[in-house]
């Protein structure tokens, strides 16, 4: 009997466990996940959290309501990969031993990182919203607050959901609009980007919508602390921005595991290659998801879109063929504008967000780089695909492919 | 297109300054890129571009955190050798593409 272990039952992990369950005969393969957390988390609803849309129990479900049958499921902080011997140590030191490795174990967010960040304000003015207790303690502060400077600020780069920012920003605008008191919340957007987005021609529709909501970005803005007694963030060219509500994208890091493996970079992201998904150490350890540094977005759209290739690349590594199936770094993302409205970028490694329209048979077309009502459906009804289809490993009607259909092509 | 003149070669720059060809930096013409940024080279400085040269070369994505961890320079000394957005004028001094912080 051969063994395929998943380390990391988010998005990504269990994905994969339920298409290798499908595709691997249960008299040659013995399929275990393993992960330390028993709730799954629906990530992308933690931003409407602080604005009182979601509350805690409309993202959270047990993780093994996903994991198919023959799939064996253990709960436990892993502690290190031993890539020469095919071992895994978990931390209560039990060793599991495999024959093909995927690495899905994700991002965390690391405020540790940043000096002065988890201090005395942590929780009382200063917040973040990509775990559940910041979102809900955010959402409390929200509640009474009465208006100041509200500061959106990243501390590093690459993160998590690269929209969800300035999806923050929008929101607030339309929710502080909504309690009457817009007047008397300014609202900046701190970035070490030298604009709002990283690509030239999202950035420049999404600085407008920025802009016309009356929201201040500070670009190049690389935050070397936060001071807690005079409510500032401090850069290391020593520019300084006042707050009086602080919510933070804290640095991004894989997980300690991958450092104890030596399997990282300084972030500890595994080096992995961009197309075939094979880690650039081991051959027979793969990388799905956050944890890896192919150079697209951290986001569930491309754990998605890559797990089908894969798949496919996996499938042809066990038989002994060449792997031929190649991911282009395909990345969809919904951007939450606010007012019932929302926007859609469609891209890939080689073309940036164009605008156009996305056709999806059915629901579909959805305006991309526009600010329309059925984006903003689309974000909404996204939940319900999320935990009926795209955990189970299901087909979606969308090719894991970028594809050109619909885009406007531009100088 | 825009191009510069070092020690009678020409030299290809791309619209936003960076060379088009990282393969014809040398010394001088990182001497004649730092002019236009007004920073004059020293050691220090050609430690920190070989440094981003050689992480270029392996194929690693460069952040302002991975220099600051390099043991040549920490962060607010990187900073002080190319001031205002370091990152994005070591590299192009270096002659290197410019740093696609990825989405």
């Amino acid at each position: 009997m051969k063994r395929f272990l998943i380390l990391g039952a988010g998005t990504a992990g269990t994905m994969m466990a339920n298409k290798l369950r499908k595709s691997l005969s249960v008299d040659e393969w013995e399929i275990t996940i393993v992960d330390q957390h028993k709730t799954h988390y629906y990530q992308p609803g933690f931003l409407f959290i602080p604005f009182g849309i979601y509350n805690k129990q409309d993202v959270i479900k047990p993780k093994t309501d996903f994991f198919p049958p023959g799939v064996n499921v253990v709960f436990s902080e892993i502690d290190r990969i031993d890539g020469e011997n095919n071992q895994v140590f978990l931390n209560d030191s039990k060793v599991l031993s495999y024959d093909m490795l995927i690495i899905a174990t994700g991002v965390r967010t690391v405020p540790e990182e940043t000096p002065g960040l988890k201090d005395k304000l942590w929780y009382k003015n200063i917040f973040d919203f990509y775990t559940v207790e910041g979102a809900i303690a955010l959402q409390k502060f929200f509640k009474s607050w009465e208006g100041g400077k509200l500061v959106m600020a990243i501390a590093e780069m690459p993160f998590k959901c690269p929209v969800a920012p300035i999806e923050f920003v929008c929101l607030a605008d339309w929710y502080f609009t909504q309690a009457g008191i817009r007047d008397k919340v300014d609202i900046s957007f701190v970035t070490p980007l030298p604009g709002a987005f990283t690509k030239p021609i999202a950035t420049k529709m999404l600085s407008t919508l920025l802009e016309e909501k009356n929201i201040k970005v500070i670009p190049e803005f690389y935050i070397q602390n936060v001071d807690n007694e005079t409510k500032e963030l401090v850069s290391y060219d020593n520019q300084k921005v006042p707050f009086d509500a602080l919510t933070i994208v804290p640095v991004n890091m894989g997980a300690d595991m991958i450092e104890n493996s030596g399997l990282g970079d300084d972030l500890n992201f595994v080096p992995t290659d961009k197309e075939t998904l094979q880690s650039k150490q081991f051959e027979n350890i793969f990388v799905l998801g956050d944890a890896s540094n192919i150079p697209t977005s951290k986001a569930g759209s491309v754990a998605h879109f890559s797990a089908e290739i894969l798949l496919e690349n996996l499938m042809s590594y066990i038989e002994g063929r060449p792997m031929m199936a190649k991911f282009d770094g395909h990345a969809n993302c919904y951007i939450e504008t606010g007012f019932g409205k929302g926007a859609l970028i469609d891209f890939n490694y080689d073309t940036e967000p164009l605008p156009g329209t996305f056709p999806l048979p059915g629901i579909g077309p959805f305006g991309l780089l526009k600010n329309t009502k059925i984006n903003h459906y689309g974000k909404i009804m996204f939940r319900w695909i999320y935990w009926h289809i795209l955990l189970k490993g299901k087909e979606m009607p969308i090719e894991p492919h970028m594809t050109m259909a619909g885009k406007v092509k531009m100088k | 297109m825009e191009k510069i003149e070092v020690k009678g070669i020409s030299i290809e720059l791309n619209e936003e300054g960076f060379l088009t060809d990282s393969a014809q930096w040398n010394n001088d013409v990182a001497l004649e890129l730092a002019k236009v940024e007004d920073i004059e080279l020293t050691e220090k400085h050609f430690d920190v571009l070989n440094f981003l040269r050689d992480k270029h070369s392996a194929g690693e994505t460069l952040t302002i955190r991975k220099v600051g961890k390099s043991g040549i320079v920490d962060i607010k000394g990187l900073y002080d050798l190319f001031p205002g957005g370091p990152l994005k004028k070591s590299s192009r001094i270096a002659g290197i593409p410019k740093p696609t912080s990825c989405v």
